[in-house]
Order: C-alpha cells, then structure tokens, then sequence
C-alpha cells in the first residue's frame, strides 16, 4: 500500500510538472511546424509568468493575470516573427536574443515595479486580504472518496484537485492536433514548414502563415508562464523558468513534432523532475542512480534519440531557413 | 538589387554602428522608463569601467573570458555551424584546469604547471564539443540542438562531480577545494607591483595575453593554414568544398574541438587566474554572451577583440549603476540582449536602408559629375 502511494505521488507530481512542458511545447510545434525554430519558448515562459504574476498581483485576480501572460508572450513571439520573418534574421540568434531579454527585463521591471530583488510580492497574502492565485479544482465526491483504496488514491489523489490549467494542458492536446492535421490552417502550417515555394506559389502568404503560428506559440508559451508563477508556485522570481523551455523543446523534438507523442515526452520527462524531486537518487538492480543523472535523462535521451539510435527525429523540412521571395 | 557594389566601410563599419546605435536608444528608453537618465547612466558606466584602474581591471577580466567564449563560437561560425555550447564546454573545461590544479599545485613548479593546465582546459572542452560534433558529421543530428542538450548535462555532471567527489567533507557549499597558491595564474596588480607599477587589486591576470595571443592564432589558422582554409571553404559552400576535396566530417569534428577547446580556455581565467577553486555555475551564461561577442565581431578574431571590450565595458558598467541607482543588477543582461537583439537577429533591418541610401547617394553624385562633364 506504501509502494501505491509513493507510486500515486509521483504520478500527481508527473502531472504538475508536465503542464508547463506541454503548453511550451505544443507552443513550439506551432512554430516549428511553421519552419520557425523555437529556442526562445524560455524566455516567452519568463516574460508571461513575469506578467501574469504582476498583472494577477495588481487586479487581485488570476484570470487577469492569465490575460496579461498571454499579451506578453504574444507580443515576445511577434518580436520573434518581426525578427525572423520580415527581417529574414537567424532564428537561433533571434532565439536568444528574446531569452536573454526576458532574463533581464522581469529582473530589472521587476525590481524596480516591487523592490524585492525581483521577485513579485507573494500573490496569496492574508495581511493585504489577497488570493489572486489559481484554485485547484475538487471533482465532486474526491472528499467522499478519499478513503476507499485504489479509487480513492487514483480518483482524490491523481486526478481531482489540480489548477485548471493541468486539465486544459490535457485539452490543449487533441485541440492542437485537430488545428494542426485537419483544418486548412493547419495544413497551410504545415506546408509552410516543408515547402514554403509550393505555399508561395498557391497564393498563400508565407508570411502570414509564420506570423499567425507564431501568434498561436506566443498564446500556449502564456499558459506555460502563467502556471508556474499564478498557479504551481503563487510568485514570480527571477529565471523562475529554469530550462523549462529547452526542456520543452526537447520534448517536441523526443516526441518528433507530433501532439500525442509530444505529450507522452513531457510526461516522461515530467515523471523523471519528479523523481528526482522526490529522492536523492533511486537504487536500480542494485545500482545507486545519482539524482543528477536522473535530472539530466531528458537531455541525454533527446541527444540519444538525434543521433538516430532510438528511431528517427525528422524536422520539418523547411525549418529554419529564412524564406525569400524570387524577385521578378 | 543593383549592379553596384557596398564598399567595406558600409558593411564593417556603418552598418555595425548603426545597429550598436539601436540598441543604444533601445538601452535609454529602457533607464529612461526606470528613472534614470540615460546620459547619466552612460557616464556612470564609462566611469565605473574606465575611471580607474579597478574598472579598467575588471573591464579587461571580462574581457578576457569574452574572448575565448566569442572566437569558440566564431571559428565553428566560420564553417557555416553554430556552437551554442561554449556554457558547457567552458564548464567541463574548467573541470580539466580543477583537477590539473588540485592534482598538480604544489608539486610542480608553476611554469611546469601552467602548460599542463592550459593543455587540459583544451582538452576537456574539446573532448565536450565532440560528442555533438561526431553526431553531427556522422548521424546528420542538429548540432544546435544538441549542443543545448550538452549544455544541460554538463551542468548536471558537474554538479555530481561537486558534491560527491570534489566538495571538500564539512563544507556546505557546493565548491572544490581553493587550489595551492602556486598554481594560481599571477594577477595583474602583482606581476605590475614587481616591476614598481602600482594599480589597484583586480581579478585581472595574465590570462589576459593568453587572450590575446589566442586570437591571433585563431587568426593564423583560419586565413594562413590549410586547414583554416577548408573550414571557410566548408562555411561558404559546403558541397563545393566537398567537391574540391574536403572531408565535411573531419572539418566538423575538427572545428568544433577547436571550439570547444577555446571556450574552456575561459577557465583559465576565471577559475585558475581568480576564483581558484571550481564553483556552481561558473561559467554564469558567459557562453552565450560568446555568440554576442561573435555576432558583433562578425566572427573576425580582430572583430572580437573589440567586441569582448565592449561587452567587457557592458559587463562592469553595468554592475557600477547598480550601485549609482540602485537598479538591478541584471540591467546588463538587458543591456546584452538588446545588443543581440539589434546586432544580430534585426540586423538586416537598419542594412537594407543603409544600402539603398548610399547607391542613391552614389548615383546622384556620379549623375552632378557627369553633368559637369556635359557642361564642360
């Protein structure tokens, strides 16, 4: 019964640790799919979570503050596609440059809006009568239940009572995948990623289609951002992100640029932060796992899986190269 | 767009300052919107980095560590490739100069010592870069991904490698024991003391020439050697150069062990010349500022020199207004990110005007001279 708890925990936490992940990363399907490559989803995270936590501190609301994360993080992502499609600049370069910028800006905004060495004030304070953080949310019968082995575990424990951003995360999901394979804008997407010429030829702006896909990454990296800092933990602090965006991008290339794959990657990956949470080091046939080496399986993984050893990871084709129109 | 060729003061000379321009005015509104003058703050920062010899002393120290991370990004750059690893091969590369120090100082004379070190922070960070490279040259996966992925697992082995093997026992924070002194690299205050010069202490050291030298052997290879030679070629076509000859996979693998090896250089300057022992997150995304260093110094190592200066002035002056205004000190980071913003990912917006106003220009001048030409 012991083993089923500790085995429901890190579930739980699997789950909790997911969210962020699949919210970045189908972010970044969007705009990988589209040829834009993603490695500025850290700095989309940290600049919406910086935002959302502000904005939720100040309206006492964290609905507002999700509207905020996600205006942030928009605005970021079309800097990202001023950059990179209008000005045909490098896509990596652009990347960090957008990383290094929210890295400095919540710092700095941060600082000088609350005085606290960055960090915004907590968003749950009983002095100033404020909750603006992201209640969980309690299925029905989840007290009534709680008691009752397996079900009990399985139903109170694991699925009732996360943020409602974990259960949207889940949504956000099939949502993507029917976006990206069975509407025409998703196959313009798509197409934009592969082949931008034939795009071109049929009428269809390229441009148009990178700046959209870029619109819709800037709107999941927001979710991310926001529930690390109004949900998960109820404030903003410098870098609070933590490699959560590279983290992500790993996942969407581990789960090679498809909704469900993707997913079950950032639950692995989710399972093993909780893991190495939770333990200093699990014992596997004997052998002690060093912590770091279960916190560092994500990456090693992702590089295993490039290198063609465990199936292959084929990118988009047309993914970073800048698109330029022939001239007349 | 025009038959007429930009001549080289337009595109290395006008166009970059252009940009450092934008990121400038950028920069203002910025403290401007934080309550400070801007102009003020320039003064603040010249001053602090340049009033004195401490801030020339620590100026140069950033330099110095600047110019290993830059030239390891520019070198793999020059073969048409993006090392975004240099945080984690200038990390294991000061694994290389911790155990040479810890294993040797004390033992062997410092000028036995120096060399040994120096061969080991190449070696190590090589040996880093190598993995992605041989996965790049022979399993075609993305080198900037998979130096992202390096980058983190090099964080994550260090940190193992701290607490259970290098953390001296009773000690809480995560360090390696301080090296003997006498493998410390002189610093510049002593070496200057000795020959009667007295300027303020500073982690500034000899590394510093180290530096420099480097960057002209960057220099030597790439336009004075064969192997330069296939690299650039490599850079500028690769399947021509595959063409005329050149192995792409032994170029690949070969370049990003030079580049490799030049970031770990960084740790002969900031972990044997000044902290001496290896500490968390040493490198403190001094890697990355390598690619801005890179980009500015359009992958030149002259280029470099000058651009390491100017993020070295970036860095100290920075960390001066944090103590004039109270401001945070990650003010630099957004100092840093602008100039990769208008430097680099935006630098085609302020290239394609420039361009056109100079061939107007141009042409108006040559059409007056040929209607004076009429006249006469």
């Amino acid at each position: 019964m012991e083993l089923f708890d500790s085995i429901i925990l890190i579930l739980d936490a699997t789950l909790r640790n997911a969210t962020p992940l699949i919210f970045a990363a189908l972010a970044g399907m969007f705009s990988e799919r589209s040829g834009i490559v993603n490695i500025a989803l850290e700095g989309k995270i940290l600049i919406s979570a910086f935002a959302g936590a502000s904005a939720a501190y100040y309206t006492g609301s964290p609905w507002m503050g999700l509207l905020a994360g996600i205006m942030a993080s928009v605005v970021f992502a079309q800097l990202h596609a001023f950059a990179t499609v209008t000005h045909n600049g490098d896509h990596v370069v652009s990347g960090l440059a957008i990383n290094i910028l929210a890295a400095g800006l919540t710092a700095a905004v941060g600082n000088y809006w609350f005085s606290q060495g960055g960090n915004t004030p907590n968003l749950v304070s009983r002095a100033e009568e404020l909750n603006a953080r992201f209640e969980p949310i309690v299925f029905p019968f989840a007290e009534a239940l709680s008691d009752v082995p397996i079900i009990g575990g399985i139903y109170s424990e694991l699925l009732s009572g996360h943020y409602i951003l974990v259960y949207l995360a889940f949504l956000a999901v099939p949502l993507c995948w029917f976006v990206l394979f069975r509407t025409r804008f998703g196959l313009r997407l798509r197409a934009t990623g592969e082949n931008p010429q034939a795009v071109d030829t049929a009428g269809i702006s390229v441009t148009q289609v990178r700046y959209l896909a870029l619109l819709v990454c800037g709107v999941l990296a927001g979710f991310a951002g926001v529930y690390l800092a109004v949900a998960l933990t109820a404030q903003f602090s410098p870098n609070m992100s933590a490699g959560k965006g590279y983290m992500a991008l790993a996942a969407l290339i581990f789960g090679k640029w498809r909704p469900k794959t993707t997913m079950l990657a950032c639950l692995l990956f989710g399972a093993l932060l909780a893991i190495a949470d939770r333990s200093q080091g699990a014992v596997i046939l004997g052998f002690e796992v060093p912590v770091q080496l279960v916190e560092a399986l994500p990456y090693i993984l992702t590089v295993v899986l490039l290198g063609g050893f465990i199936g292959r990871a084929i990118a988009p084709k047309a993914i970073g190269k800048p698109y330029v129109k022939e001239r007349a | 767009m025009s038959q007429q060729r930009i001549p080289a003061w337009i595109t290395v000379g006008v166009i970059p300052l252009a940009n450092v321009a934008m990121s400038a005015l950028a920069a203002a509104l910025v403290f401007w919107y934080l309550n400070i003058n801007p102009l003020d703050a320039l003064q603040a920062m010249v001053y602090g980095a340049f009033g004195s010899s401490y801030g020339w002393g620590y100026t140069l120290y950033y330099m110095t560590s600047y110019i290993f991370t830059g030239l390891a990004v520019a070198v793999v750059f020059q073969a048409g490739m993006f090392n975004i690893g240099g945080e984690g091969q200038a990390y294991i590369g000061a694994l290389g100069v911790g155990l040479v120090c810890l294993g040797l100082g004390g033992h062997v004379p410092f000028i036995v010592l120096l060399p040994i070190s120096i061969i080991a922070a190449f070696v190590f960070g090589g040996l880093w870069a190598l993995i992605p490279a041989w996965l790049q040259a022979k399993r075609g996966s993305h080198i900037v991904i998979t130096t992202i992925m390096f980058n983190f697992i090099a964080a994550s082995l260090m940190n193992y490698l701290l607490i259970n093997f290098m953390k001296p026992a009773g000690t809480m924070s995560v360090e390696s024991a301080v090296f003997d002194p006498s493998s410390w690299i002189p610093k510049m205050h002593e070496v200057l003391a000795l020959i009667g010069i007295s300027i303020d202490r500073s982690p500034l050291n000899l590394s510093m020439f180290w530096a420099l030298f480097v960057a002209f052997a960057v220099w030597f290879f790439l336009w004075r050697t064969r192997w330069g030679y296939e690299v650039r070629a490599m850079g500028s076509n690769a399947s021509g150069a595959q063409y005329g000859g050149i192995s792409i996979p032994g170029t690949v693998i070969m370049i990003m062990i030079i580049g490799g090896g030049l970031a770990g250089f960084m740790a002969l300057n900031v972990v044997q010349g000044e902290a001496h022992q290896i500490k968390l997150n040493l490198v403190n995304q001094m890697g990355f500022t390598g690619i801005a260093v890179a980009l500015m110094g359009r992958n030149h190592p002259v280029g470099i020199v000058i651009a390491s200066l100017l993020f070295g002035f970036l860095t100290q002056g920075g960390s001066e207004l944090q103590f004039e205004y109270s401001v945070d000190a990650r003010i630099v980071v957004v100092l840093q990110g602008l100039v990769i913003l208008f430097s680099g990912a935006l630098q085609n917006m302020m290239k394609h005007p420039i361009e056109r106003l100079y061939l107007r220009l141009s042409s108006n001048r040559r059409k007056t001279s040929e209607e004076f030409a009429a006249e006469a």
